[in-house]
């Protein structure tokens, strides 16, 4: 048996955007154990609905995370939506699906920059965040906002995107495609990147399974679950194929996530092309609600929770969001088991950790 | 930019706000907005930083580390919060875990706007702040 | 409108047994506070959402099911700390300390807690 030590991982570390404190413990240079400490990014939101009636509630749920921020909003939106029996008009489920499927693009990219970080390639980390800009610019032009939109509401969207700025969002998407292409090749074939992650932190389907694994992290195990197939949104409208790969590590979680890329990228095509040419884009929002509701998407990281429970007046008695950064967690702390010390920083980012999310 | 007399150093630390402030000024980084051409480097040690960007709304248990990496940094240092979170506590300022506003915690020079701060305002509040270091520097020296 | 299935907190073991069982993963705990403590936990199997509740006075204690989902446990000290639901035998106890949640009374005198 070697030396034992106990290495703090965080909360500020050059590899962490965001703080989460990992107490690792190691043998020479193995991690045999990982001791969570989290509660840094804690703000205690879900209490919030007591002060906020429902519809204002939006802005901040599309302020429990920056990164799927539209997707927050749209979770929320649907929960309330479900409990007071609206149905929205197409053209608003087409255009909150146009907007996640461009958020996980963002996201995804923003990732796979942090990744290229993490694994030395410094330049590449600028060219994915390059490529992320242009994702953004189109936030910005059909929002008005870079990163947090409001543009959803409960009972539909504020905005509407127009055809000629539709046209716009295909013809930059189409013209990504190469230079997209040429970045995600060199994460896939690129020997010292494959040496960095192949085999580290290999996640079993049966572990997956037993650990409660979502998202991005369960399908590169082999689970084949994507919360989009449930049909919310404009899904049932477009073909889409639920990304996978079998080998359960750092490399499997980084081709996952560079194929939904392309899948999003096809995703938004398609709702452009069928875009229902009815212009309402909202429902007048009558009454409170009463009832209850779980609500389930997938963003970029893994399928998230909504749970609202109202009574019947504007102020709502219980609003919980279970972030899919939370079900990862405990796959994370498994995976760490026996990787080397240097490893710890990819493996920690390869289930794409949100932290803000996680603890609300 | 004739006013910057050395390259600062940034330390990035966020504690309890959204992360979309966050994520704007890694974007400050990036080609788009490439602060590196003025010399500006992010560190992720606080023992070679100048100025400390902050993204918070600061929660109970934050308060110590932020301190701590505040004391950490060499003087003449400057501190700018980034965010509506990070000056008054924002939209989450009712929240029963925050303290709202970084100033409650350690001294700020620069205020910097927006939900999410955009990258331009951030590297003007840099910019800003560099001043904030020159003068203080020449009070050192008096 | 969804299903939740209202048991007694002597079953909540035994369901939960019959849920990994039926390889359902479970995809969150949740408490809501009002008069009583509500506890529902929601399991999942590919599309398929069952909710389980359970009503419990402020003071009664209640198993957790960390045995049988291992990772249940970072829902429960969520739900021990900002709830102060008594959660016995959870396999890591973080005992009120997961979040370190500010511990002072506001200003209507209630202790800083969710929900």
């Amino acid at each position: 048996m070697g030396n034992r030590t106990i290495v703090p991982f965080g909360p500020q570390h050059p590899v962490l955007p965001e703080p989460i404190h990992l107490d690792l413990v190691l043998e020479d240079e193995t991690v045999i154990e990982a001791i969570p400490s989290i509660g840094f990014v804690h703000r205690g939101l879900e209490k919030l609905v007591e002060k906020k009636d429902f519809q204002q509630y939006v802005y901040v749920a599309e302020r429990i995370c920056g990164i799927c921020s539209f997707m927050h909003g749209m979770g929320y939106c649907m929960a309330v939506e479900n409990v007071m029996d609206l149905k929205l008009p197409d053209r608003a489920e087409f255009l909150r699906t146009i907007w996640a499927e461009l958020s996980r693009i963002h996201s995804h990219l923003l990732w796979l920059g942090l990744l290229a970080d993490a694994v030395g390639f410094e330049s590449l980390f600028m060219h994915c965040w390059r490529l992320r800009e242009e994702i953004l610019d189109l936030f910005d032009m059909t929002t008005g906002g870079r990163v947090i939109f409001s543009v959803c509401k409960v009972g539909g969207v504020r905005k509407d995107i127009d055809a000629e700025k539709l046209k716009k969002i295909v013809e930059v998407l189409s013209n990504m495609d190469s230079s997209l292409r040429s970045i995600t090749k060199i994460f896939l074939s690129d020997t010292s990147i494959i040496s960095r992650m192949s085999g580290v932190g290999v996640l079993s389907p049966e572990e997956a399974f037993d650990l409660g694994a979502v998202g991005p992290m369960a399908r590169a195990s082999g689970i084949v679950v994507d919360d989009r197939l449930l049909g919310y949104g404009a899904y049932p409208h477009v073909k889409f194929e639920v990304q996978t790969a079998t080998e359960g590590d750092c490399y499997a979680r980084t081709k996952v996530r560079i194929n939904e890329i392309f899948e999003s990228i096809s995703i938004i095509k398609q709702c452009v092309s069928l875009m229902p040419s009815d212009t309402a884009i909202d429902v007048p929002v009558k009454g409170n609600p009463d009832g209850e509701y779980f609500a389930r998407l997938e963003q970029p990281r893994g399928e998230v929770v909504y749970y609202v429970k109202g009574n019947g007046t504007k102020f709502l008695d219980r609003m919980r969001v279970r972030t899919p950064t939370f079900a990862n967690l405990p796959p994370l702390l498994h995976t760490l088991k026996g990787v080397d010390l240097a490893d710890v920083p990819v493996l920690v980012l390869t289930i794409d950790p949100c932290i803000s999310c996680t603890e609300r | 930019m004739n006013m910057i007399k050395k390259s600062p150093w940034i330390l990035h630390y966020d504690g309890s706000s959204c992360n979309g402030c966050d994520i704007e000024v890694l974007a400050c980084l990036t080609p788009l907005y490439d602060v590196e051409r003025f010399g500006i480097i992010n560190t992720g040690n606080p023992k070679h930083a100048d100025i400390l960007l902050i993204t918070v709304s600061v929660n109970e248990q934050n308060i110590p580390v932020v301190k701590q990496l505040y004391d950490q940094m060499p003087n003449p240092k400057a501190v700018v919060a980034v965010g509506i979170c990070a000056a008054t506590g924002g939209i989450f300022k009712e929240c029963y875990n925050v303290m709202g506003g970084i100033d409650k915690v350690i001294p700020v020079d620069v205020y910097v706007p927006g939900c999410a701060a955009r990258p331009e305002s951030i590297i003007e509040g840099v910019v800003k702040a560099l001043g904030v270091l020159e003068s203080k520097r020449k009070a050192n020296e008096e | 409108m969804q299903n939740f299935k209202i048991i007694g907190k002597d079953d909540l073991l035994s369901v939960a047994t019959q849920m990994k069982y039926d390889h359902y993963r479970l995809a969150q705990i949740s408490c809501t506070k009002k008069d009583k403590l509500d506890l529902v936990y929601s399991f999942v199997k590919d599309y398929d959402l069952e909710n389980i509740r359970i009503e419990l006075e402020f003071d009664e204690e209640i198993e957790s099911i960390s045995g049988i989902y291992s990772y249940a446990f970072l829902y429960e000290n969520e739900i021990k700390e900002l709830f102060g639901v008594k959660i016995m035998r959870i396999s890591l106890d973080f005992n009120g300390t997961f979040y370190k949640i500010k511990k002072t009374e506001s200003k209507n005198g209630e202790v800083a807690q969710n929900g």
